[in-house]
């Protein structure tokens, strides 16, 4: 499948400006690149693609001078380099934008777009802050980033927090920079001012090496895509042979499946099992939040990044006290105060930020995938540890999580099995109403219709849903109804001949719309 | 399990190096003194551990051992020395005060949300004033009365083994399947991992972690009720203290990390039966005993060193 005579644009005109020959990189169990290669010409955007633990990241992580490959030669404009850490790499103009954020918490937004790099300034220390604060609100106002920049980062949702990183970043002003699923938690709107940033970057000569799951982006933007399967290369498209098919035809190695597609019944009974009434859960809202969701219904909720979306859910999950409101699940009115009392009642939510709320890093994928269920697992206070394996062995397989072993700390597994482990978590059970916050983030396409289908068939099951998405894809195509939220207020609601992209948007940015 | 491996290596090591040091097997009232001290720490390693690995920590433990060694004496000898019921009392009395003052710890640490490290720095100073408060600094001592009680818990030994040591065991027994067996244990070990990924699974992360220190400070007052029985007496002004730090310090050479979320129970015990083999080391080599501390120190610092190196060389290239 390599084709070294293919041309593009770029190879007609210049020399590679980073050529990579030959990398290899083990780690314990795990072979995560052999022997793979890659060229990125002066201002070209080269899309790398390739499934979950394919080792797309662990290949950024070398380029970027995190991890050392254990053989293999990095050219930059053909002199062989090594970069023996972050600081090298930064210094031939290599910038990383990491999968997983890298932010510390406490500091504000202009503190980590400079980390470690603050002005150097002599002077009062309020001056050298200023400074940075000028500088940051260029890379703030391009990015479209509209908190204060005095925010401390661990207060912004995770999309936001994914600008933060891109802003640091770009402010490295480098010639090579590389994206790692920058856009995973980002909505349309922020994810086409990104690409307008990175065209505008390519036109100045700047290299992009962009990785995505979400392939019609791919589509839109890239100049070429090299495709890794298996942590070998899979092949390469030019930029008249890229398309979704081809794409995922190289990624998964043989012809692809039919993609899931959720059959809309027409509903029959229609049994309403989630009454949501005048929720008010921020203190600024103007009107109180109700709805209703219906027996084996999937109720979307779209919006703006900071609409209120992850909120509504925490508050619903009893992880944030709610102002005032009543939620009903069949008949019964249930009292949330925790989340414990939420799962008592079957109400279960899949967090955003597996780093934080869904997974226990240091632990193992067995310990994680069980951690909910331990109570259906015990017998006499005792954990039965054969039937703890077996129920992790069957989401392991169900939802395709790549690990050399159970006992493999979910911190070592890439970022999209890390995804798919916060989901076998819950999906592993029976729950009433399902509460999904972005719940493919980072996943490979091939699995991504896999996770489909399990809502669908939960939803044939009787379960209501709520689906939160950045992803208008998955609101269109798996949503009976949706929410729209804007600044924190319900927008408007969509039944499903009205879902569409322009409707979305227009409530989505205040707009009206009529029905 | 290489930990386990490495430090049991690590023991078999010291101990060698101490038979050598000595110039011939050490008899058995060496073995029986050793087996009594790493019996008695090795609970209160147990007690820091288990909350080392929910993510607390417990500066306490040293003078909750003062205050319930200063108290037992004044209740037994009240009405105590016939009556059987009423030392069973006695005894229930003061573990129940120590699961009070960790039931304190635990509700000031998890409704109002103060950090384990002030509220227990705080019960350091408390309860150590409290203990020479009540006792006016008199020693109570018991004497050669309560004998029956005495060898229940501390005298007779069992077999060969001394009574402290089988404690240990049954400790250990209990707990080693509490933490790795249970939900429960399994629970501790999930909120000192990450807590809130805790909460969002659906565990009721303040009553787990309360629990956490009413174990930790029952079994205070247990090793303060082992201390009366071995001792006599206590010293309330003095009983106990630095305890705590000898049981944080075990528990971290048993592996458990600061940040939670990690440690088994029979490390534990090997961290403590390491610094009680150290401290023979030093009587044999005729260092002075003042320096104990500083030894116990120097290989606490040294182990941390080489975990650091180990971690580094497995994640370096080669
Ligand atoms: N530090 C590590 N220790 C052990 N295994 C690792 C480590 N980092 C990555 N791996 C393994 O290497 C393989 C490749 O991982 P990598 O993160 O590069 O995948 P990826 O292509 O980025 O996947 P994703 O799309 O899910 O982000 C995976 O199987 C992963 O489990
Ligand atoms: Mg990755």
């Amino acid at each position: 499948m390599m084709s070294d005579t293919q041309t593009t644009d770029f190879a007609k005109s210049s020399a590679p400006l980073l050529q990579v020959v030959g990398i290899s990189k083990a780690f314990p169990g795990v072979q995560a690149l052999s022997n793979v290669s890659l060229r990125l010409y002066p201002g070209e955007i080269l899309a790398v693609v390739g499934e979950n633990g394919a080792g797309k990241s662990t290949l950024m992580k070398i380029l970027a001078g995190v991890l050392q490959p254990d053989a293999g030669q990095i050219y930059l404009q053909g002199h062989p380099v090594r970069f023996r850490h972050v600081e090298d790499a930064q210094r031939h103009g290599i910038a990383l934008i990491h999968q997983e954020l890298n932010l510390v918490p406490n500091l504000d937004i202009a503190g980590n777009i400079f980390l470690g790099r603050e002005p150097a300034q002599l002077g009062p220390i309020r001056w050298l802050a200023r400074d940075i604060y000028r500088q940051a609100a260029l890379y703030a106002q391009q990015l479209g980033i509209q908190a204060p920049l005095t925010t401390p980062v661990k207060n912004l949702s995770v999309g936001q927090q994914q600008l933060v990183e891109i802003a640091k970043a770009l402010s490295l002003a480098s010639r090579i920079l590389i994206m790692d699923e920058p856009t995973s938690s980002l909505t349309p709107r922020e994810t086409e001012r990104l690409f307008q940033i990175i065209r505008q970057l390519s036109q100045q000569g700047v290299s992009i090496i962009y990785i995505s799951h979400r392939l019609r982006e791919v589509d839109q933007i890239a100049d070429r895509v090299s495709v890794l399967r298996d942590g070998g290369n899979a092949g390469e498209l030019a930029k008249d042979q890229i398309n979704y098919e081809a794409m995922v035809r190289l990624m998964v190695g043989r012809e692809l499946k039919q993609f899931y597609q959720r059959h809309f019944a027409a509903p029959v009974a229609k049994e309403a099992l989630v009454h949501v009434t005048n929720l008010r859960f921020h203190l600024h809202q103007q009107r109180p939040i109700s709805f209703t969701i219906y027996r084996g219904e999937v109720l979307g909720v779209a919006g703006l990044m900071g609409s209120g979306r992850t909120r509504l859910l925490e508050t619903i999950f009893g992880i944030r006290p709610k102002i005032s409101g009543q939620i009903y699940l069949g008949q019964r009115e249930v009292r949330i105060q925790s989340p414990y009392d939420a799962i008592q009642a079957g109400i279960y939510l899949i967090p955003e930020d597996r780093k934080c709320h869904g997974l226990i890093l240091e632990d193992s994928v067995c310990h994680n995938l069980s951690l909910p269920s331990l109570r259906e697992l015990t017998r006499y206070w005792l954990i039965r540890t054969r039937q703890e394996k077996i129920l992790a062995r069957r989401m392991i397989a169900h939802l395709n999580i790549r690990t050399p072993h159970l006992d493999q700390p979910v911190g070592l597994l890439s970022g999209g099995n890390q995804q798919k482990t916060v989901l076998g978590k819950w999906l592993a059970r029976r729950p009433r109403w399902l509460l999904l916050d972005e719940p493919t983030r980072g996943i490979d396409v091939h699995t991504k219709s896999e996770i489909y289908a399990l809502i669908d068939n939960l939803a044939h099951q009787g379960v209501a849903i709520l689906l939160v998405s950045s992803e208008l894809e998955e609101i269109l195509g798996l949503c009976d109804r949706v929410l729209v939220m804007h600044q924190g207020e319900l927008a408007g609601e969509l039944p499903r001949p009205q879902i569409h992209e322009e409707t979305i948007m227009r409530l989505a940015t205040g707009g009206k719309i009529s029905l | 399990m290489k930990k386990l491996l490495g430090l049991t290596v690590f023991l078999a090591l010291l101990y060698a190096a101490l038979c050598i040091a000595r110039g011939q097997l050490p008899d058995y009232a060496f073995h029986y003194n050793l087996g009594r001290d790493i019996g008695y720490y090795g609970i209160m390693t147990l007690e820091a551990g288990i909350l080392i690995i929910s993510g607390g920590i417990d500066l306490s433990i040293g003078s909750v051992v003062g205050l319930t060694a200063t108290l037992l004496p004044m209740i037994l000898l009240a009405y105590g020395e016939t009556n059987a019921a009423y030392q069973v009392f006695a005894i229930c009395l003061v573990l129940g005060l120590g699961a009070l003052i960790g039931l304190a710890h635990g509700v000031l640490i998890t409704k109002l949300g103060l950090q384990p490290f002030v509220v227990t720095l705080c019960g350091l100073f408390i309860y150590r004033g409290l203990a020479r408060w009540i006792s006016e600094e008199q020693v109570m001592g018991l004497g050669n009365r309560f004998a029956q009680l005495k060898g229940l818990l501390y005298a007779d030994p069992v077999g060969p083994f001394p009574k402290f040591f089988v404690i240990l065991l049954i400790l250990v027994g209990v707990f080693g399947v509490f933490l790795h067996g249970t939900l429960y244990g399994r629970y501790l070990f999930a909120i000192g991992g990450n807590e809130r990924a805790a909460r969002y699974a659906g565990i009721a992360v303040d009553r787990y972690k309360i629990l956490a220190y009413v174990i930790c400070s029952t079994l205070a007052a247990f090793a303060g009720i082992l201390y009366v029985m071995q001792h006599n007496s206590a010293l309330p002004s003095n009983t106990g203290s630095f305890y705590e730090l000898y049981a944080i310090a075990a528990a971290v050479l048993g592996g458990c990390s600061l940040r939670g979320g990690e440690g088994t129970v029979p490390s534990m015990v090997l961290g403590t039966a390491i610094i009680w083999l150290l401290d023979r080391w030093t009587l044999t080599l005729g260092i002075r005993s003042e320096l104990l501390s500083t030894v116990v120190g120097a290989f606490l610092l040294a182990g941390a060193i080489l975990e650091e190196m180990l971690r580094r060389w497995q994640s370096e290239p080669r």
